[in-house]
C-alpha cells in the first residue's frame, strides 16, 4: 500500500502519495502553480523561484516543483507575500533580458512573457548592468542568444539526460553565468547533433532554428526556378497546432492546400520518398542476412543520430544502412527522375522539404547528397517555419479545403506514415520484409511490440524460418545504451531503429513548441504518435511495396531496389568524426 | 631531556612574516654552539596573538617574545639560553600598560580566554603523533571503540548541546542522531574545511595546528552513525593545512588509528582529503557535496536533507572543523563539563577571529556569553590611536553589526540573531568612528555578488542589483526612496533565494540601515560621508597653511594641483581622483578632505 499524506493548499484539504511535490498536489486541487525552469522528470532544479510558496512555519519560501509533501502541512500558493515574490523574481529576470519581444522568433509563445503579462510586471523597474553576449550562428540549424537567456537550465537537462550527448552547461558564476560550450567553444566545434531537443525545451527565444524562409520566399518569387516541396510524416501532425488545433490533430488535407496556395509547383508527400526508403533499405537488410553481411543493420534516416555515431561510435559506421534518408531521397529523385520527366536542367529546380527537424538543415549539406550534382535538397523549413509562411502569406488554414498531393510523388502507403513515430520505421520495414522472406503476404501487418514511447524496445520475429531480433530506440540516450550493449557484446540483435528525439519525429526539435505546464502534464510524443497510428489503421494502403507509385519508379528509372542505379541516387557515405 | 624548549609559531600571521626562517636560524645557531641536544625547537600551531607576531615562546620560563626577526634569534640565544638573561626590549609589551610581560600565560590576551578547541595550538608540535598523544590525545578514540556503544556517543553530544560552529547553530547531536537513525548501509563522515569568509582562519589555524584532534574526532563521528569513509573538504588556498592534515593521516594510520581494523578493534574508517576550488558557496554543505562529487559546486534544494541523501546520495553527517575539535574532548570530560561553559542555549567556548581597528587581533576562544565589551577591551587590547568603537562585525558576509548599544551583549547564537546578526563562522571585525556602514556593507555584498553562484534568480541577480542601489547611494546619486526600496529588495533576496548565501547576503545591508541609517541618509540628503570614507563624496583641498613647496604638485600622478613655489597651490577638482597622495606628503597638514 502506498502510504498517503494529507495536507492542506489554500485550506483546501488534498491527499496524495508521500513523495509528491506541492506542484503535483496542488494541481490534484485545482491550484496551478506557475514554472519556469520545472522540467517533469529531467529538469527538477528548483531555482528560478517563480514556483515558490508558502509553507506554515518554513524559515523562507520553498519551491514547490521540488519540495515534497508532509503530513499536516499547510501551504499557501496566492498569498501576497508569495505573488509579490514572484513578480519581482520575474522582474529581476526581466531587468537581464534583452527585451525584443516584437521581433523575437517567440513572441506570444515566450513562457517569460506570458507569465509577466500574468504578474503585471513592470519590464523596466531593476533595471541595471547587462551583459552583451554575442549570438552563436556557427550552425546551420540553431541560433543561441544568451541575451535572452533565464538561466533554467533546460537546455542543458534536454542535452545532457534526454540525449546523453552533453555539450552544454553552465559557465563562469553568478551574474556571469551563462549556457556555452566547453572552453566557451562555438557550437559547431563541439559534438553538437543538431537534434532541437534545447529549443523544444527552451521558455524563451534564446534558442531557435536558423530560420531559411527568406531563401525560399526568394526562391518562389524567382521565375527561372521550378520550386517544389515535400512533407515529412510528422508535419502533417503537428502544424495544426501552430492554428490552434488540438495536439495531434491530422490536417494533410489544409497542409497541401496551404503548400499549393504558397506557389510551390509541385507539393509532394515524403511519405512515397519513405516508402522508398522502406524498398532500399528492406532489401538492403535481407541482403546482409542472406549473404553475412555487417550485422546488426542500423538505420539511417535521423541526422542528429548519424552524427551521433561518427562522433561517438565511429567504429560502427559500416552497421548503418547505406540509404538516405526519406527527405534527400526526395531531392535526389526531384533532380533526376522528375527534372528528366519535365525536361528541366536540375540546377534550375529549388527542392524544398517541410521536416519537423532541425538536423535535416544539417544534412542536407553533408557530402554526398547530391545525386544530381546539385544538393538534393535546398532548404529544410521545420514545420514551425512553415507555420510562419502560411501566416505571413495571409492564408485562413482552418478554413482551407482539403487538398490531394501532386503526381508522382503524392501515392504513399501509410507504413511511410508510420517513420513519424518511434518504432515506425521498424514496422514499416517489417511489414516488406516479412512479406519478400517468406514469399506471401503477412497476415498480421500491425508489429505492436515496437510501438510506445517505451525507451527501450525489443522483439523477436519469426521470419521464414529464422528468428529476427529487432530494436527501437529514440532519444540518444537510448541510443547509446543500445550502442554500449553492442560493444560489450550483450546483445545479437539484426535490426535496430534509432530516432533522435524521444518519442520519434512527432517530438522533432522542428516541431511546434509546447509550454512547460503542457510538457509536464500529457504526453505529447504518444499523443502525436497515436494519431499516426489512427491514420494507419483506417488506410487501405498500408504497405511501402504495393504502392504503385513505387512500383512506377522502379520501372521507369531505378530498376530492382539495391541497384546500380538505385545506389547512385539513393545511397550515401559516412565519415568518422572527433568529438573536439 | 631537553633542558629548554624554544617554540615558534607557524601560524598564518607568524608564517607570512618568516617564522620559518627564524625556526631555521635557531636550529642552526644552537647547532653551532653544541647546544641542539639540550634545547628542542618546535613549530607550533597558532598561538593566537598575531598582532605580537612573529611569536616565540621559551620555556620553561614560557617567556614570551613577541616581534621577532631572524636578525634577533642569535641574541635570543646567547642572551637567554646560554646565559640565562631574558632579553627584554623582546619581551611583549600590553599595549594598554606598556609594561613588559613575562610570561605568554600572564598576558590578558589568554587569561581571559578558555582554550578548548585551541588547547593545542601553540603547544605542541602538529606534525609529531606523539605529541599530541602526550596531551590525552587519540584517548576519547580508545574509549568510545573499546567502552561506549554508537547511540551512547550521540546521547553524549546531544547532553553536551554542542551546536554546528560553522555558523548555523544547529544542534550537533540532533544532526549525529538523523544520520545515525537514517536507513542505509553506505554513510559518510564530512568535514566543511573551506572556511570562505573573509578574514576567518579559525579552522585553518586547527588544521595547521591540531590536525590530529579533526581525525581522531571523525573517527568517533563513524563510529557513532555508523559510517566507514570520511572526507575533508578543504579550500585549495590552505596548502599547508593540507600538507599537515596528510602527514597527520599518515602517522595515524601507521599507529592502527586510522584505515582498517583500528586498535584492533574491527572498526574501519579511512579519509580522503578534497580540495576546493575557489569558491565561497561550495562551503555551503549541498555544494560542497556535489563539488565532492565533481559536479559544478551549486547548493541543491533540502528536503532532501543531507543526513538522509547527501553525498553521492547516501545519509551524510557534515560539520565545521570547530564542530568536530570539541568532540574528543566532550567524550573525556564528559557534557557536564561542556555544558558549565557558555549560556542556557549555547553551551561551550567560540573560537573568533579578531580583526579590524583592535590592538590585539588574532584569534581568541572565548566562553559563550562573554560580553563584547570584554572581547574588545579586556582579550582584544581595545581600540588604537584612542579612537571610539562604532561596531563589530560577525558572521562575516552573511552577518551583521553589533552597534555600540549592545556593547554588553552576552555573545551566543541566539542573542545575535535577536538583533540582527548572527554569529557566523567566527570572523569578527572592530570598526571605529573612521568607517563608514554603508562602505563596509558594499565590501560585503560585493563580496557575495562576486561568490554568488548563479543558479537562483533572486541572488544571481537580486544581490546584484542590490549592490547597484547601494554604490549609487555611496556615489551620491540615490533619492531617499532607495532606501525603502532597497530594504524590500532585501527582504525578498532573504526569503527566496535557495540556499544560505543568498538568503544572508542581504544581512550586512539591513543590519547597518537599522543601526547607523542616519550614515545612509546622510550619503544621500547631504551628499556626505560622515566617516570621511566614500570618495565619490570627498573632496581634497588645500587651506591656507599652504607653504608652496610644491611636493604635492609633483607627487600628483594625474597632474591635477598646480601652484608657483611658495605660492597657495590648488587642487582642479575636476582631475582628482582622490587618491589621497598629496595629504599623505604634505608635511605642513595643509591637505583636508572633506
Amino acid at each position: 500500500m502506498e502510504k498517503m499524506v494529507n495536507l492542506k493548499i489554500n485550506n483546501i484539504a488534498v491527499t496524495v502519495p508521500a513523495g509528491t511535490t506541492i506542484l503535483e498536489a496542488a494541481k490534484t486541487a485545482g491550484i496551478k502553480i506557475p514554472t519556469l525552469c520545472y522540467l517533469k522528470d529531467i529538469n527538477p532544479l528548483g531555482a528560478c523561484r517563480v514556483c515558490v510558496v508558502e509553507v506554515k512555519g518554513a524559515r523562507s519560501l520553498v519551491a514547490s516543483c521540488v519540495y515534497p509533501v508532509a503530513e499536516g502541512m499547510e501551504v499557501t500558493t496566492n498569498s501576497k507575500k508569495v505573488t509579490d515574490s514572484r513578480k519581482t523574481t520575474l522582474e529581476l529576470m526581466l531587468s537581464d533580458h534583452k527585451q525584443e519581444c516584437l521581433s523575437c522568433a517567440r513572441n506570444l509563445s515566450c513562457e517569460l512573457q506570458a507569465l509577466s503579462l500574468e504578474y503585471n510586471c513592470d519590464s523596466n523597474k531593476f533595471k541595471g548592468e547587462t551583459v552583451e553576449y554575442p549570438l552563436d550562428c556557427t550552425t546551420p540549424y540553431l541560433v543561441r542568444d544568451n541575451n535572452k537567456c533565464i538561466l533554467c537550465r533546460r537546455c542543458v537537462a534536454a542535452c545532457h539526460k534526454y540525449q546523453s550527448v552533453g555539450v552544454i552547461g553552465a559557465n563562469a558564476r553568478g551574474f556571469d553565468t551563462h549556457v556555452g560550450c566547453a572552453f566557451e567553444r562555438d557550437l559547431i566545434d563541439v559534438p553538437c547533433v543538431g537534434c532541437g531537443q534545447c529549443i523544444n525545451v527552451c521558455p524563451t527565444g534564446a534558442l531557435h532554428e536558423r530560420e531559411e524562409i527568406d531563401d525560399v520566399v526568394e526562391a518562389l518569387n524567382d521565375k527561372t526556378k521550378y520550386v517544389v516541396v515535400g512533407t515529412a510524416p510528422s508535419v502533417r501532425i503537428g502544424l495544426g497546432e501552430e492554428f490552434g488545433m488540438p495536439i495531434g490533430s491530422n490536417v494533410e488535407g489544409k497542409m497541401v492546400a496551404a503548400l499549393r496556395r504558397l506557389g510551390f509547383k509541385g507539393v509532394f508527400d515524403v511519405n512515397f520518398t519513405a516508402d522508398l526508403t522502406i524498398m532500399e533499405e528492406g532489401f538492403e537488410f535481407i541482403g546482409r542476412i542472406q549473404n553475412g553481411g555487417k550485422l546488426p543493420m542500423i538505420t539511417s534516416c535521423s541526422p542528429a543520430w548519424i552524427k551521433f555515431i561518427e562522433h561517438n561510435y565511429p567504429e560502427y559506421l559500416e552497421n548503418l544502412s547505406t540509404c538516405k534518408s526519406p527527405q534527400q531521397m526526395f531531392g535526389a529523385i526531384s533532380k533526376t527522375y522528375y527534372a528528366q520527366k519535365l525536361g528541366i536542367d536540375p540546377k534550375d529546380m529549388y527542392v524544398v522539404s517541410i521536416m519537423p527537424c532541425t538536423a535535416k538543415k544539417f544534412e542536407k549539406g553533408r557530402a554526398d547528397q547530391s545525386a544530381s550534382g546539385y544538393p538534393d535538397i535546398d532548404a529544410a523549413l521545420t514545420t514551425r517555419e512553415l507555420a510562419k509562411m502560411i501566416k505571413r502569406a495571409g492564408i485562413l488554414f482552418n478554413e482551407l479545403p482539403d487538398e490531394e498531393f501532386d503526381t508522382p510523388f503524392g501515392i504513399s502507403s501509410s507504413a511511410g506514415l508510420l517513420f513519424g513515430a518511434t518504432g515506425g520505421v521498424m514496422e514499416a520495414a517489417l511489414r516488406t520484409v516479412v512479406a519478400v522472406l517468406e514469399g506471401k503476404e503477412p497476415e498480421n501487418i500491425d508489429f505492436v511490440e515496437v510501438r510506445g514511447t517505451k525507451n527501450i524496445k525489443e522483439a523477436t520475429y519469426k521470419v521464414a524460418g529464422i528468428d529476427v531480433k529487432v530494436a527501437v530506440a529514440s532519444g540518444l540516450a537510448n541510443a547509446r545504451e543500445i550502442m554500449e550493449k553492442i560493444k560489450s557484446g550483450e546483445c545479437d540483435y539484426h535490426f535496430i531503429e534509432i530516432m533522435s528525439c524521444p518519442g520519434g519525429c512527432v517530438n522533432g526539435g522542428g516541431q511546434p513548441i509546447k509550454d512547460a505546464y503542457t510538457r509536464n502534464n500529457m504526453n505529447v510524443p504518444a499523443i502525436r504518435a497515436a494519431s499516426i497510428y489512427a491514420a494507419d489503421k483506417d488506410k487501405a494502403l498500408r504497405k511501402s511495396h504495393e504502392n504503385p507509385a513505387i512500383k512506377e519508379i522502379y520501372k521507369e528509372f531505378l530498376g530492382e531496389p539495391n541497384s546500380h542505379k538505385a545506389h547512385e541516387v539513393l545511397h550515401t557515405t559516412y565519415t568518422p568524426r572527433n568529438k573536439y | 631531556m631537553f633542558r629548554s624548549h624554544i617554540l615558534v609559531c607557524g601560524g598564518t600571521g607568524c608564517h607570512s612574516n618568516d617564522s620559518a626562517a627564524i625556526r631555521e636560524k635557531f636550529e642552526a645557531a644552537l647547532k653551532a654552539r653544541k647546544l641542539d641536544k639540550d634545547v628542542q625547537v618546535v613549530t607550533t600551531g597558532c598561538f593566537g596573538l598575531c598582532a605580537a607576531g612573529p611569536v616565540v615562546v621559551v620555556y620553561p620560563e614560557g617567556a614570551f617574545y613577541s616581534g621577532m626577526t631572524v636578525d634577533d634569534v642569535e641574541t635570543v640565544v646567547d642572551e637567554h639560553i646560554v646565559k640565562g638573561r631574558l632579553v627584554e626590549r623582546l619581551l611583549y609589551k600590553e599595549k594598554a600598560s606598556h609594561a613588559a610581560i613575562k610570561a605568554l600565560s600572564d598576558t590578558n590576551f589568554i587569561k581571559k580566554q578558555t582554550r578548548v578547541v585551541l588547547r593545542n595550538c601553540g603547544v605542541i608540535n602538529p606534525e609529531n603523533i606523539d605529541e599530541y598523544i602526550a596531551y590525552d590525545g587519540y584517548q576519547a578514540l580508545i574509549k568510545v571503540l573499546t567502552e561506549m556503544q554508537p547511540q551512547e556517543v550521540v546521547d553524549i553530544v546531544k547532553k553536551s548541546g554542542l551546536r554546528g560552529r560553522g555558523g548555523g547553530g544547529f544542534p550537533t547531536g540532533l544532526k549525529w542522531q538523523f544520520t545515525k537513525d537514517a536507513p542505509g548501509d553506505v554513510k559518510y563522515v564530512c568535514v566543511n574545511a573551506d572556511e570562505g569568509d573573509p578574514g576567518a582562519f579559525m579552522d585553518r589555524s586547527v588544521l595547521e595546528g591540531d590536525p590530529h584532534a579533526l581525525l581522531e574526532a571523525m573517527v568517533i563521528a563513524g563510529f557513532a552513525i555508523g559510517a566507514h569513509q570520511g572526507y575533508i573538504y578543504v579550500r585549495a588556498e590552505y596548502p599547508i593545512a593540507v600538507q599537515r592534515c596528510k602527514i597527520a593521516m599518515e602517522q595515524a594510520k601507521e599507529y592502527g588509528l586510522l584505515g582498517k581494523n583500528i586498535l584492533g578493534t574491527g572498526f574501519d574508517f579511512d579519509i580522503e582529503i578534497r580540495l576546493g576550488a575557489g569558491a565561497f558557496v561550495c562551503g555551503e554543505e549541498t555544494a560542497l557535496m556535489t563539488s565532492i562529487e565533481g559536479n559544478r559546486g551549486e547548493p541543491r534544494n533540502r528536503p532532501p536533507f543531507p543526513a538522509v541523501k547527501g553525498l553521492f546520495g547516501k545519509p551524510t553527517l557534515l560539520n565545521n572543523v570547530e564542530t568536530y575539535v570539541n568532540i574528543p574532548q566532550i567524550i573525556l570530560k564528559g557534557p557536564q563539563w561542556f555544558t558549565s561553559m557558555g549560556t542556557e542555549k549555547s553551551k561551550g567556548t567560540k573560537v573568533f577571529a579578531l580583526g579590524g581597528k583592535i590592538n590585539n587581533t588574532g584569534l581568541v576562544e572565548i566562553p559563550m556569553g562573554t560580553t563584547l565589551r570584554e572581547v574588545i577591551e579586556d582579550i582584544g587590547g581595545g581600540i588604537p590611536n584612542g579612537k571610539k568603537f562604532k561596531a563589530a562585525q560577525t558572521g562575516g558576509p552573511s552577518g551583521g553589526c553589533i552597534p555600540a548599544s549592545e556593547y554588553d551583549i552576552p555573545i551566543d547564537y541566539d542573542n545575535l540573531i535577536s538583533i540582527g546578526s548572527m554569529m557566523g563562522s567566527g570572523g569578527m571585525i572592530v570598526m571605529d568612528e573612521d568607517n563608514c556602514m554603508v562602505d563596509i556593507a558594499r565590501f560585503f555584498l560585493d563580496f557575495t555578488v562576486d561568490e554568488s553562484c548563479g543558479k537562483c534568480t533572486p541572488c544571481r541577480v537580486g544581490t546584484k542589483r542590490l549592490l547597484e542601489m547601494l554604490t549609487r547611494v555611496i556615489e551620491g546619486k540615490a533619492e531617499l526612496e532607495d532606501l525603502d526600496k532597497m530594504e524590500e529588495l532585501c527582504y525578498y533576496i532573504k526569503n527566496n533565494a535557495l540556499c544560505g548565501l543568498g538568503q544572508t547576503a542581504p544581512n550586512p545591508v539591513l543590519s547597518t540601515m537599522r543601526y547607523f541609517r542616519d550614515e545612509y541618509e546622510a550619503h544621500i540628503k547631504e551628499k556626505r560621508c560622515p566617516a570621511g570614507v566614500c570618495k565619490a563624496l570627498l573632496s581634497y583641498f588645500i587651506t591656507e597653511a599652504c607653504k608652496g613647496c610644491t611636493v604635492c604638485a609633483k607627487k600628483c600622478p594625474v597632474g591635477a594641483i598646480t601652484g608657483v613655489v611658495k605660492g597657495q597651490h590648488v587642487i582642479d577638482q575636476s582631475k582628482c581622483i582622490k587618491c589621497g597622495v598629496c595629504m599623505d606628503n604634505c608635511k605642513f597638514a595643509a591637505i583636508i578632505k572633506k
